[in-house]
């Protein structure tokens, strides 16, 4: 920490302790929230895979695609951006000092605005008024509560991104013509992503969604409501992989005993993550009608060059991981590998969602490509894919980074028996997603749909051929369910130990000092004013002629589905 | 800004692929004319009978073409069943009555969304005999898992 600790100097007064007392607790009610909805949403897709696969029938107050919505809203949206949050601010307050009171004060404020909204869209899938999946696609329609509650989420998440983007700003204003330590970069990267991407999900809902939920207009444009969720759609999934790769780029290096290979390329990636992962989301929406292919192949250019920034990602931690096992005396080829703390669940966690990104990212590409679309479009393979990259790569990370940063703020210890309880965590994870994820790619490239309660479509042979196969089987999917429910367990009671019961002590916020090349960073890198300027100029570009189209040439409005719901 | 070596070999070769990709995928939709599913007509989905849709169902074209006219609605289709001889090449015209689906015949590369106000096309030349199951594989409500009709191509 040779450089931030300069800054802290004259920044907070308590520069020994790992992370101010009061952030911890911060962070740790985030992460607490983020573990409770991990533990309701895994438990319900354990009843998601024994129902499809024909082992159980739900009880009549209890609806498939209930329970679809509560296990996508809680894991996807709720578990994830808790515990992004709690990692933020447990790591903006080690590297660039504590919270003042006011901002922290704002946090606390978004914390319960976030919360509020968590609840209120919770009620209502509970009541069952709201079983329109975390898509929540019109002309089906919730509860206007629902909505509401959607929209409270979101704005909780802008003010918490906006007391951590001050905070930044504060020590940059500290530190004049310094580079910034590589977390706060990186953090307000994945924030400024987030808040753009937010104002189309924001537009559709409030402008869109809730008038219409309130009967103040009639119609809605279907088109235009899709589009404006996907232009939110996949930008979400960078800000689920852009904190993972921080536990990558600044976390793991200092677990092996390294240091990170180079910080200027850290940040360029983060920077081409904020430019080119917004104008891609008609790569979701590829087998529509309304948008002309020229668009669509538009967006799916601009999809492949997302790509880019993960390639540098991977350089970057395999040659960090080379450059450490040699200087512990590894050598030939491959015999550095042997030096890795493999033993450590704080590393091999994470690790096994890296090795995992390989096919994911394969897959994603293959999703993303056009034409060939059509063979997956809606299928299982998209929800084998998705589990393979936030349902395990993201998620691992996290899982690893909990083993440090619960006792880190709890003033606990890692004891060496929840290290082993860790690793078989990331064992029975690792497993049963190969089966779960496995034979959703499978089924899916046989054309069984996602999203689909348990139906035999009146015993058509094809579709019986789908609980029939060896591996490619529902009932295999539910087998892998099984697992990793246990893993969840599992990775549950890990949680309350590390946060209740773990013998008290000091714990490291592992972090890597910024690289060498740090002094040396572009200057134009730290121009953010430059980046979203670029990022606006690419989705006006990417989106201003299609939307305009959906918009003037717009077909007549629909009316309000809500009894297809109940 | 430095970039080791074996970066810039790295690099090269990710982007390479990634423009090969797109180079493929560009040519079969462009010249080749593989394209997406992405018709841009449209119509009133809540007064369908007063478009062509007014009765769904089969028509043909020419010898071995047919069109097929197809409303989807919660949760079935109109029509239920549709029967052409084996070899026929069938030109799918689809729209929604209601709220978004799809019409998908696994095993083929007819996969479309069909949404409300739009009309959707696929084109599939059915070269094996047999009775083909169409499903929709956009969640459309409590039925959904039921949504189906079935294609039945004689010998």
């Amino acid at each position: 920490m040779k450089q931030s600790n300069l800054a802290l100097q004259d920044y907070t007064e308590i520069p020994e302790v790992q992370i101010s007392p009061k952030d911890g607790k911060l962070a740790f009610v985030h992460i607490s929230v983020a573990f409770f909805a991990f533990l309701l949403g895994i438990l319900g897709g354990l009843l998601q895979g024994l129902a499809r696969g024909g082992m159980i029938q739900l009880p009549s107050w209890l609806g498939y695609y209930q329970i679809l919505t509560a296990h996508g809203v809680l894991l996807a949206l709720v578990f994830t951006t808790y515990i992004i949050f709690g990692f933020f601010f447990a790591g903006m307050s080690k590297t660039h000092g504590a919270f003042s009171d006011g901002l922290r004060k704002l946090a606390w404020i978004s914390f319960f605005i976030t919360t509020i909204g968590t609840v209120m869209a919770a009620t209502m899938i509970l009541a069952n008024e709201a079983s329109v999946l975390y898509t929540f696609y019109a002309p089906l329609q919730a509860h206007f509560i629902y909505y509401i509650g959607l929209t409270l989420f979101i704005v909780g998440t802008w003010v918490a991104g906006a007391t951590i983007m001050a905070h930044y700003f504060k020590w940059r204003k500290l530190n004049p013509g310094q580079p910034s330590p590589l977390f706060g970069f990186m953090a307000t990267a994945t924030i400024i992503l987030w808040i753009v991407a937010g104002l189309g999900v924001a537009a559709t809902v409030l402008g869109q969604m809730l008038p219409w939920a309130l009967g103040y207009t009639d119609e809605i444009n279907v088109l235009l409501s899709r589009t404006l969720f996907w232009y939110f759609g996949h930008p979400l999934v960078y800000f689920w992989i852009m904190p993972a790769y921080m536990v990558w780029y600044l976390v793991i290096p200092k677990v092996i005993g390294g240091r990170l290979f180079s910080g200027s390329l850290a940040r360029l990636a983060f920077v081409l993550f904020l430019l080119f992962s917004i104008p891609v989301g008609f790569h979701h929406q590829l087998m529509e009608a309304g948008i002309t292919e020229f668009w669509k192949y538009v967006q799916t250019i601009l999809t492949f060059v997302v790509v880019v920034p993960s390639l540098l990602t991977a350089f970057s931690i395999f040659a960090t991981f080379e450059q450490t096992g040699r200087e512990k005396g590894g050598k030939g080829l491959f015999s550095w590998l042997k030096k890795l703390p493999w033993g450590d669940v704080r590393f091999f966690a994470p690790f096994m969602g890296m090795l995992i990104f390989i096919p994911a990212g394969a897959g994603g590409l293959i999703n993303a490509s056009f034409q060939l679309n059509a063979v997956i479009h809606n299928t299982l393979w998209v929800v084998g894919h998705f589990h393979l990259t936030v349902g395990t790569t993201v998620v691992l990370t996290f899982f690893g980074m909990a083993f440090w940063l619960i006792p880190l703020v709890t003033g606990r210890k890692l004891t060496k028996f929840m290290n082993r309880s860790g690793i078989v965590t990331t064992w029975l994870w690792t497993i049963g997603m190969f089966f779960m994820s496995g034979a959703m790619h499978i089924l899916g490239l046989f054309g069984a749909p996602r999203r689909t309660a348990y139906t035999t479509y009146q015993d058509h042979p094809q579709a019986l051929s789908w609980f029939e196969g060896i591996f490619a089987s529902h009932v295999t999917v539910a087998l892998g369910g099984v697992i990793l429910t246990a893993a969840g367990l599992l990775m549950f009671y890990n949680f309350v130990y590390l946060a209740w019961f773990a013998p008290k002590g000091e714990t490291e916020f592992p972090i890597t000092p910024d690289p060498d090349d740090t002094p040396h960073t572009p200057a134009i890198l730290e121009n953010w004013k430059l980046w979203i300027g670029i990022a606006v100029v690419l989705i006006l570009f990417a989106y201003t002629i299609p939307i305009y189209d959906m918009i003037v040439n717009a077909p007549p409005g629909s009316p309000t589905f809500n009894n297809l719901i109940r | 800004m430095h970039l080791h070596k074996y970066e810039k070999i790295w690099l090269i070769f990710g982007i390479g692929s990634l423009v090969l990709f797109l180079a493929v995928l560009g040519v079969a939709a462009f010249a080749f004319g593989q394209q997406p599913p992405s018709h841009m007509a449209k119509v009133d989905a809540q007064n369908l009978e007063e478009s062509v849709f007014s009765e769904p169902g089969l028509d043909q074209i020419n010898e071995d073409t047919y069109r097929a006219r197809i409303v989807a609605m919660a949760f079935g289709y109109d029509p239920g069943t549709i029967e052409v001889p084996v070899g026929s090449t069938v030109i799918f015209e689809v729209t929604s009555s209601d709220v978004v689906h799809s019409f998908t015949i696994p095993g083929t590369n007819v996969n479309m969304m069909i949404t409300p106000g739009h009309v959707n096309m696929a084109e599939y030349t059915f070269d094996e005999p047999g009775e083909y199951l169409v499903l929709c594989n956009e969640y459309c409500g409590t039925g959904h898992h039921y949504m189906q009709m079935k294609i039945e191509v004689t010998p």
